[in-house]
């Protein structure tokens, strides 16, 4: 059977990363590929990238980054940020990454998930959704530009929706976790999981190992992701393994 | 040298990096002289079978790929979709013929039990045949993407992963290789797997 991934992520500004990465004995560290690198020796199974910046000329230093990144790391990379057509995707694809995410885009035009999985097959398709809890009309609502913009979309439906249209995989963020520290959403992932049936990426909250623990154990999830906890070393990846082993989650 | 068959298939930059990333020397080729004269073939692959061997035929390379195996018994390492077109046939979207070198056929996953189709994730492998260079997989986790897999003997079969069914991971016949998984993708284990078809499979 699978393994559950643990995913790293790694916010990516014009060709560095942005936040610091101070558990590494790094020369450089900013520099994606050492620290893809560091994590890929850790045991993580996959990392995302995200493209903070976002701007043609920052387009062009990600694909670099990919291509870098890909010749010295050897797991799946996945890579979003302001991606906006297929051209972008295939460049991003041939400079080495394995699946693009989409966001905002895939609001703005739907359709751009079909031409890309058409394209490059369902695989390649990760579509992002940013979710926070209308609590007037009490519904998961979905969110665009990183959480700035909210769009009166039901996150359920909407998940339905991209499945449909041809993603091979949802990257689902809790913004009300988000930051927190205090646990992944198990209501918000209880309530989505069972409705697809693509691989789901649970991600925003995770403070403790007692966090990825729960999400697997409560929730049909495939993967968790996260970024400052490990970026700090707050948790070691071989150590949070273990302890995913000892609550008899199948993990690399 | 090592030849890496050109035909516009999606993971061949990522399989040449792994090989510059080892320090084999591997070239992207789609000149029948070089593929029959190189030490080693690598067949890529990632998409769908049809298409995939319209493009081999277009391209003249069937009968050299089977030339320099039958022949000129050049090793030959085929991984994912490159692994899937050394059988006889596959049934993904119609019938085609594949390249013959191993018995057996590509069927879909059978989708039952709530497993996901693709299988899309690290698998863990069992070894199913002692005694080949490859036994440091028993145990080992490699990365998968695909929604076929060879129904084939399982005197063939390297090593195996369970998905509902009994996905064939790693294969082997005479000197014909392939990995369903990607090695290329699949972190220290995958790097190991094409270094020991490089240095070791492939004579020097």
């Amino acid at each position: 059977m699978l393994a559950k991934r643990i995913i790293p992520c790694l916010d990516v500004d014009n060709g560095r990363v942005k936040k610091g990465v101070n558990f590494l004995d790094l020369v450089d560290v900013g520099e994606p590929a050492a620290i893809a690198a560091e994590y890929e020796k850790q045991g993580a199974d996959e990392l995302v990238f995200l493209d903070i910046t976002a701007t043609n000329q920052a387009r062009s230093t990600m694909i670099d980054v990919v291509e870098k990144v890909s010749r010295k790391v050897f797991m799946p990379l996945t890579v979003g940020g302001g991606i906006k057509s297929v051209a972008e995707m295939q460049n991003l694809l041939r400079a080495g990454a394995d699946k693009i995410s989409l966001n905002s885009a895939a609001i703005a035009s739907p359709s751009l998930i079909t031409e890309g999985a058409k394209k490059f097959g369902n695989q390649c398709i990760v579509v992002a959704i940013d979710v926070k809890r209308n609590h007037e009309k009490k519904f998961f609502e979905v969110y665009t530009h990183g959480g700035k913009i909210s769009t009166g979309i039901d996150a359920i439906t909407w998940a339905k929706k991209v499945v449909e249209l041809g993603a091979g995989e949802l990257l689902v963020t809790s913004m009300d976790q988000d930051g927190t520290k205090s646990g992944f959403d198990i209501e918000l992932y209880q309530k989505i999981a069972p409705e697809i049936d693509v691989p789901v990426i649970a991600s925003g909250g995770a403070g403790k190992m007692e966090d990825f623990v729960d999400v697997f154990r409560k929730c049909n999830v495939d993967g968790a992701l996260a970024a400052s906890v490990f970026h700090y070393g707050e948790i070691t990846i071989p150590n949070l393994k273990e302890e995913l082993k000892k609550f008899e989650v199948n993990v690399r | 040298m090592l030849a890496v068959i050109d035909y516009d298939a999606g993971n061949t930059f990522n399989v040449i990096k792994a090989f510059d990333y080892l320090g084999v020397k591997i070239k992207l080729t789609d000149n029948p002289t070089e593929i029959l004269e190189s030490s080693g073939l690598i067949l890529p692959g990632v998409g769908a079978f049809g298409p995939a061997m319209a493009t081999l035929e277009k391209k003249q390379l069937v009968d050299v790929i089977k030339e320099a195996v039958l022949v000129k018994k050049i090793p030959l390492l085929g991984i994912c979709l490159g692994m899937q077109l050394l059988f006889e046939k596959s049934s993904e979207y119609g019938e085609h013929n594949g390249l013959g070198l191993i018995p057996g056929n590509i069927i879909a996953i059978p989708e039952k039990g709530g497993l996901k189709v693709p299988q899309m994730g690290w698998n863990k492998n069992r070894l199913k045949i002692q005694g080949t260079k490859f036994d440091f997989i028993e145990g080992q986790y490699s990365y998968f993407v695909h929604s076929f897999y060879a129904s084939c003997d399982k005197k063939y079969l390297i090593s195996a992963v369970d998905y509902g069914v009994e996905v064939p991971a790693m294969v082997q016949n005479g000197s014909v290789f392939g990995t369903q998984f990607h090695p290329e993708k699949s972190g220290k284990i995958g790097l190991d797997i094409l270094e020991t078809f490089a240095k070791k499979v492939v004579r020097q």
